[in-house]
């Protein structure tokens, strides 16, 4: 399934103007506060009316403004994760994930037990909401949010009112419901990291216009969208498997520019991983660098040079993968690049973060 | 307690008290509708229709007597129907009584169910309409839920406004013992005749007590609504 969103709506001083297609998986909307992101979504939720626009998943059309058609949120079928919880407070929180059953079909989606399970809040059944801590909150609305059957899963930045530590618990059950779940989910947020962890495909919006949209590898790994995304935080996601945990604590992963290691990460031989390296953490070197402290070098193919006023930003192919660098104009001089160059990336091990790499099974997209 | 009062002092008691019950129950579902108007929507005329519901507040109540009598007296633009229509005969009457100490009792209900109402967050009420709820189910399952302390609330104040409704009623359905002789009617009686002043003290203790009592128990609810909604 998936949903296709056209919408153009006036607001005092601001326009947004939008146009996507959001395949199966996870499509992240990123862009700074103010860009559009949350109308985008309550146009989808039917909160927001926009002026002119049709929004359909698969076959259902949810507003067509040309044909006068505009469901009723209740009547859109999806689950909507607010930013701020939005748990009912006179319910407690099996009657909150419940709310959503009294009126979806009967028999239909998923089990209780199962969303209980995977979320882990079968200690948490008969608490109110008010004690409640934020993460608790949010998993709870995010059960709450599955419950009700939804043929398209709506997700507000869920995780902005928590701190990197509780927001690193809960990624995962974000990843899991990704893979795990037919459910597309469109997923709002303004953090990169968070982005490229989690997203299949990425629409990246700038004063409510659509900047890009598409695969998210692709999009992250492109030098010219890298200044829109914020060059402090641009960085490329690779693919690598897990193919051996070393006896120093390390783990050796497998990339098709060849073996990084990085700290230790609890997976299994074989296991996928997604890893994000951050374009400024990567020094490029011509030739393969001898007697260096960094463990992590790649081999790769200068793709496309991009110079800008902060310096220059350079792609490189790894296989079907790609990296992106940060170095200085200066450098880049220096190094004399072309499109098609054989070069080595120095990656700082450092720059793979334990919370920014994200599993991803096979055959998901 | 045979001994307290007199079957007269019963009669008015009792009356006030059938008066006043039947007066908050049939205005509660037209006092909460309007308390919704007047907190969620916006519509043209809005002030009007808050100036009116709170008219009797402010006018003198022989006024708003004298008014209901030329609209529900036997030969008033609307009492003449419900007399041809219904039989239904309003003036001079204990229904008479209910009609008046509803419509005084009227803005007190609505205040406090208003404010119930503004305390409740739209988002919620957003979020269960994302979870498949019609507006009528969000209604029923989260917005009167969470303002029920102060639909309470708004009727206790109502019943105790009534209990002590005096100008409007003896204007408009007088004052005949057994009839429409309510509680207040029957202490200004006693206070008319020489002698009578302990009679009608006795009755000045009851509606002290009714009035103290409805206003220790609306406060209390009050303040469930505000925990209720802050969820604790």
């Amino acid at each position: 399934m998936s949903l296709s969103v056209a919408l153009s709506h006036h607001f005092p001083g601001f326009t947004l103007e939008v146009n996507f297609e959001a395949p199966p998986g996870l499509t992240a909307l990123f862009g700074k506060s103010g860009s559009g992101k949350t109308s985008v979504i309550n146009a989808v939720a039917g909160i927001l009316h926009p002026d002119q626009g049709r929004i359909t998943a698969d076959k259902t059309t949810l507003l067509d403004t040309a044909q006068a058609i505009n469901l009723p949120p209740h009547r859109r079928r999806l689950g909507y994760v607010f930013q701020d919880a939005r748990l009912f407070p006179h319910l407690n929180v099996r009657q909150n994930l419940r709310y959503g059953r009294w009126f979806a079909a009967r028999n239909q989606g998923a089990n209780f037990d199962d969303i209980v399970d995977m979320l882990g809040l079968s200690a948490l059944l008969s608490r109110s909401p008010a004690t409640l801590s934020g993460g608790e909150k949010s998993r709870v609305a995010i059960g709450r949010a599955l419950l009700s059957n939804p043929a398209l899963l709506l997700m507000d930045e869920p995780f902005a009112a928590l701190d990197d530590a509780r927001k690193a618990e809960l990624l995962p059950y974000i990843e899991t419901l990704r893979d795990h779940t037919k459910i597309p989910i469109l997923y709002v947020s303004h953090a990169l990291p968070e982005v490229a962890r989690l997203a299949t495909t990425l629409v990246v919006l700038d004063q409510g216009r659509c900047l890009r949209a598409g695969p998210a590898a692709d999009l992250l790994a492109d030098p010219s969208l890298a200044p829109s995304l914020g060059l402090r935080d641009a960085g490329a996601v690779l693919t690598a498997t897990v193919t051996a945990q070393d006896p120093d604590g390390l783990t050796q992963l497998h990339t098709l520019g060849g073996p990084i290691w990085l700290p230790k990460i609890a997976a299994t031989p074989g296991t996928r991983l997604r890893i994000r390296i951050a374009a400024q953490d990567v020094i490029l070197s011509r030739s393969r660098p001898e007697g260096l402290s960094a463990l992590n070098i790649l081999h790769g193919i200068v793709s496309e040079i991009r110079q800008g006023p902060d310096g220059a930003l350079i792609q490189i192919a790894i296989g079907a993968d790609h990296l992106l660098a940060r170095i200085t104009s200066r450098s880049a001089t220096a190094l004399n690049l072309a499109p098609g160059d054989p070069i080595f990336a120095i990656v700082k091990s450092v720059a793979a973060a334990q919370t920014d790499i994200g599993t991803r099974q096979e055959g998901v997209v | 307690m045979p001994d307290w009062f007199t079957p007269d002092e019963w009669r008015a008691v009792a009356l006030s008290l059938r008066v006043s019950v039947w007066a908050t129950l049939l205005s509660l579902p037209l006092g909460i509708y309007v308390a919704h108007v007047l907190a969620r929507r916006d519509f043209w005329g809005k002030q009007i229709l808050n100036g009116l519901v709170h008219l009797p507040l402010i006018l003198p109540p022989v006024v708003t007597g004298y008014l209901l009598l030329l609209a529900f007296g036997r030969k008033g633009f609307i009492g003449q129907y419900l007399d041809q229509w219904f039989g239904l005969v309003l003036a001079f009457k204990w229904t008479g009584a209910v009609l008046a100490a509803a419509v005084m009792a009227f803005p007190l209900m609505v205040r406090a169910i208003r404010l119930a109402f503004e305390a409740v967050d739209p988002k919620l009420e957003q979020a269960a309409g994302t979870l498949g709820a019609s507006p009528l189910w969000v209604f029923l399952t989260v917005t009167l839920p969470l303002i029920m302390p102060g639909i309470i609330a708004g009727a206790v104040l109502a019943f105790a406004k009534a209990m002590g409704e005096f100008g409007a009623t003896i204007t408009f359905v007088s004052n005949i013992p057994g009839q429409t002789q309510t509680l207040p009617s029957a202490i200004y009686t006693f206070l008319q005749v020489p002698g009578g002043d302990p009679q009608a003290f006795r009755l000045v203790l009851v509606s002290i007590a009714v009035a103290m009592l409805a206003l220790i128990l609306s406060e209390f609810l009050s303040r469930a609504v505000a925990r209720r909604i802050a969820g604790t």
